[in-house]
């Protein structure tokens, strides 16, 4: 671990500590913006990290922004960072503006793209986009659509369309926009090859899942581990039984494997190339999420199950983020496939073999 | 400030907490916590070994893949000349003296030890290579395995210089085989039960007890026997054992089998008549046999061993799903694939820990109880996606199937069993 890379590890957990506790975490359930701790991670340069100065951005790599995220995932921050990343990202590789503001996008249905008309100096826009995280709370949104000749991506502002409140099963922010025959004078509108962008954002919005997801697993085990040596039953701290050691143990097992499969899919990535470690990862947490979640609930006993305990904060996110961007059913089929394809060179050799398609995402000119 | 432990030394940035007059630092290259309690003015210091989960992420070299692509031509080449029919299992039961001999002609058995005992001065990563290699085609390692995984290192950390330079260079030609003698018939899970009785006597010891469930112990020249040099003390059961170099061919020994539930011998107990065991055949210290015995776990419990018994199977079950072009039957495996990626990355984050002389006995613990469960459902899983109607175990599959099932309670036995590996997991999770 480099200096730099544990600067930024100590200096977001400090930050989490302080700021993302469990009245933040209750209170934007409640409809509150966790403005605060948007500021100050935007004020430390966390937002543009992974984009370069010379762009608007921070610096530093893409693992420096999942390890950001991985904490975020620890302590169930509120806030769009992983939207803003990847949307920030897309938007620098595509040429478009960067801004710490929050950004947030679906994952784009090509059966529901927006429908983009030209009209004079602006768009007439029309579409709905659902389940958006966070935005309720975004500045930016991203839409994906079409025009008459091609597919586009353009940043809009929040207000440009209707926002309906929505959430997911751990009470995050799910909303839906619909904008109706919209006039937007200005707003970015950049054309793009769909399948590309949507194929790239399937893989880095499962790596955000995944390392969210790591995150959460790791706050699990310690709030899991603390319970045992304070929770008293026939005169020992429970810790003492074996029951629960199985438990614990079990547990342990599944944060490992969640850590280090999260640490390989982080260390394989390249925007725009599809490898075969962010499908394994996200199988494998998805897994852990649902065995941690389970563990922790179980030997927490009634307690855990209030909504006064915060352990549900962690356990809800974890089946909420098992289900986006693909179960293990999803990714499943796809690694099938790709098994398939390799051929008769097997299982070993796809298991082992340093391999990675794709191309990265550059400004397309418009047609 | 800087400060010495165990011969590490650690430049460290403290941190106080006047609060709690505690007083602490991290230190991330070596997972190590110091504590420092402040009693008024008096300022006590503690290090405390943080027992880590977070592993580290072993990368390939070029020169790595060269060791693959190597390693991978040699077995292809094996397989057309018909050495070797792939077996599950085989690092315990595929036993070929001549195998063992073209691998260490090759400089493929102790890659990673010194050149003046033998060895090649490979990286632990190569090494790691190699045996993945091997064990994934399911080739008879099982001779040489124990020699090469366990003895080696532990000669090379307590050994004397007389021992290494006897036993290294035979070990690494494939030549000399070795079994560990741990378990008794009244110390199994329970290890520190231990009785086989080393009396003092003149240049050496005499043996009386005897070890069982001993692998390998009908081939092996020689056995790493724990014994007691020392009566049991009940307030410290852990103190007294010694690890002794015995020779199985002395006088005194009786080696018999005891037969696995196949018919196969593999298993066996080995009776200790006074036995006579020279005093140059003491590893490390005297009395210090469990410390030593313990610091070799991380070892035998994180290797791909622990993970790839069954593969032969695995790999056959995919094939046979590809012929069919079932893309559906394929996603069923894809759950145990992924779970096969997480395991191979952890135990070669092992691997690389060890290298840098960290000893992640946890982490450790965890690749051998998630591993072999592992190991296990892949009987299960290719029992539901091909059916073995009309097959035998004249047929490839369902030979590959039979040997993963019916080897399979053996696998979260031994290493120590999935229970106790939990037990000690969990009182690393806890700190106490």
């Amino acid at each position: 671990m480099n200096e730099i890379t544990k600067l930024i590890i100590d200096a977001t957990t400090k930050i989490m500590k302080d700021i993302c506790t469990k009245k933040l975490v209750n209170e934007a359930e409640q409809g509150l913006w966790a403005s605060e701790l948007w500021d100050i991670l935007a004020d430390s340069g966390m937002i543009t990290v992974a984009i370069p100065e010379e762009r608007g951005g921070n610096g530093g790599g893409y693992a420096d922004a999942f390890n950001i995220l991985r904490l975020a995932g620890k302590y169930a921050a509120p806030i769009p960072l992983a939207e803003t990343f990847l949307g920030n990202w897309l938007l620098n590789q595509l040429g478009g503006e960067i801004s710490d503001e929050p950004l947030t996008f679906a994952y784009p249905n090509k059966n529901q793209l927006f429908r983009f008309q030209k009209n004079g100096e602006g768009w007439v826009v029309s579409g709905k986009a659902r389940a958006i995280p966070w935005a309720r709370f975004a500045k930016t949104i991203l839409i994906f659509g079409q025009t008459e000749s091609e597919h586009v991506v353009a940043l809009i502002k929040k207000e440009h369309g209707h926002i309906e409140l929505g959430q997911n099963l751990a009470g995050e922010a799910r909303d839906t926009i619909t904008l109706d025959h919209t006039f937007i004078k200005d707003c970015q509108v950049i054309p793009i090859e769909f399948e590309h962008v949507s194929n790239q954002l399937w893989h880095s919005g499962a790596l955000t899942r995944i390392v969210l997801m790591a995150g959460a697993t790791e706050r699990v085990l310690e709030l899991t581990k603390t319970y045992t040596t304070e929770r008293v039953q026939f005169g020992r701290p429970i810790h003492r039984f074996q029951a629960i050691q199985q438990q614990l143990a079990i547990l342990a097992g599944e944060y490992a494997a969640a850590g280090i499969a999260a640490d390989c899919a982080v260390d394989a990535f390249k925007p725009g190339f599809q490898s075969k470690d962010i499908a394994m990862a996200k199988i494998r947490i998805n897994e852990a999420a649902g065995k941690a979640a389970a563990i922790a609930h179980q030997v927490h006993g009634a307690i855990g199950f209030t909504h006064e305990h915060i352990l549900h904060q962690y356990t809800r996110r974890l089946w909420a983020w098992r289900d986006e961007y693909g179960t293990e059913t999803e990714w499943g089929n796809q690694l099938a496939h790709q098994i398939v394809e390799n051929g008769q060179a097997g299982l070993w050799s796809f298991l082992t073999d340093k391999k990675s398609i794709g191309r990265i995402i550059e400004k397309k000119e418009s047609v | 400030m800087t400060f010495t432990n165990q011969g590490h030394s650690f430049e460290a940035y403290f941190t106080i907490d006047l609060k709690f007059r505690i007083l602490y630092y991290f230190d991330y290259r070596y997972d190590i916590l110091i504590i420092g309690m402040l009693e008024g003015l008096k300022l006590t210091l503690g290090v405390i070994l943080v027992k880590s989960l977070k592993l580290s992420i072993a990368h390939f070299s070029d020169r790595t893949d060269a060791v693959r692509e190597e390693i991978r031509s040699f077995i292809r080449q094996e397989k057309e000349n018909g050495t070797f029919e792939p077996k599950c299992d085989s690092w315990l039961s595929g036993y070929s003296p001549e195998f063992s001999r073209k691998l260490a002609s090759r400089g493929w058995i102790g890659m990673t030890w010194p050149k003046r005992y033998g060895g090649q001065e490979r990286s632990a990563i190569d090494r790691y290579v190699i045996t993945e290699e091997l064990l994934a085609a399911g080739s008879p390692v099982a001779a040489h395995w124990i020699a090469d995984r366990q003895t080696g290192p532990l000669l090379l950390r307590y050994g004397t210089e007389q021992q290494k330079e006897y036993f290294l260079p035979k070990i690494a030609k494939g030549e000399s085989y070795f079994a560990i003698g741990l378990s008794e018939p009244n110390a199994g899970s329970d290890l520190a039960a231990v009785s086989l009785k080393a009396t003092k006597v003149d240049n050496g010891w005499i043996l009386n007890g005897s070890k069982i469930w001993t692998s390998g112990a009908h081939f092996a020249h020689y056995m790493i026997t724990l014994c007691r040099t020392s009566p049991l003390n009940p307030e410290n059961r852990h103190e007294g054992m010694s690890q002794l170099i015995t020779d199985l061919s002395a006088p005194g020994i009786t080696i018999r089998p005891i037969l696995l539930m196949t018919g196969e011998h593999h298993f066996n107990e080995v009776l200790f008549e006074d036995v006579f065991v020279p005093v140059n055949m003491l590893v490390g210290q005297e009395g210090n046999g469990w410390k030593q015995g313990m610091a070799e776990l991380a070892y035998e419990r994180s290797g791909p061993e622990r993970f790839l018994s069954t593969f032969p199977l695995l790999e056959e079950l995919v094939n046979t799903i590809r012929l069919k072009g079932d893309v559906y039957l394929m996603s069923q495996v894809s759950s145990i694939a992924s779970n096969l990626w997480t395991l191979r990355n952890m135990s070669m984050g092992i691997a690389q820990m060890l290298e840098e002389n960290k000893t992640p006995d946890l982490a450790a613990a965890l690749v051998k109880d998630l591993g072999t469960q592992l190991e296990t459902q892949v009987a299960e899983l290719a029992r539901l996606l091909v059916s073995s109607e009309n097959m035998t175990v004249s047929d490839q599959f369902e030979k590959l199937k039979l040997e993963a099932l019916l080897h399979s309670p053996g696998f979260t036995l031994r290493g120590g069993t999935t229970e106790i590996l939990r037990m000690i997991v969990s009182k690393g999770v806890i700190g106490k």
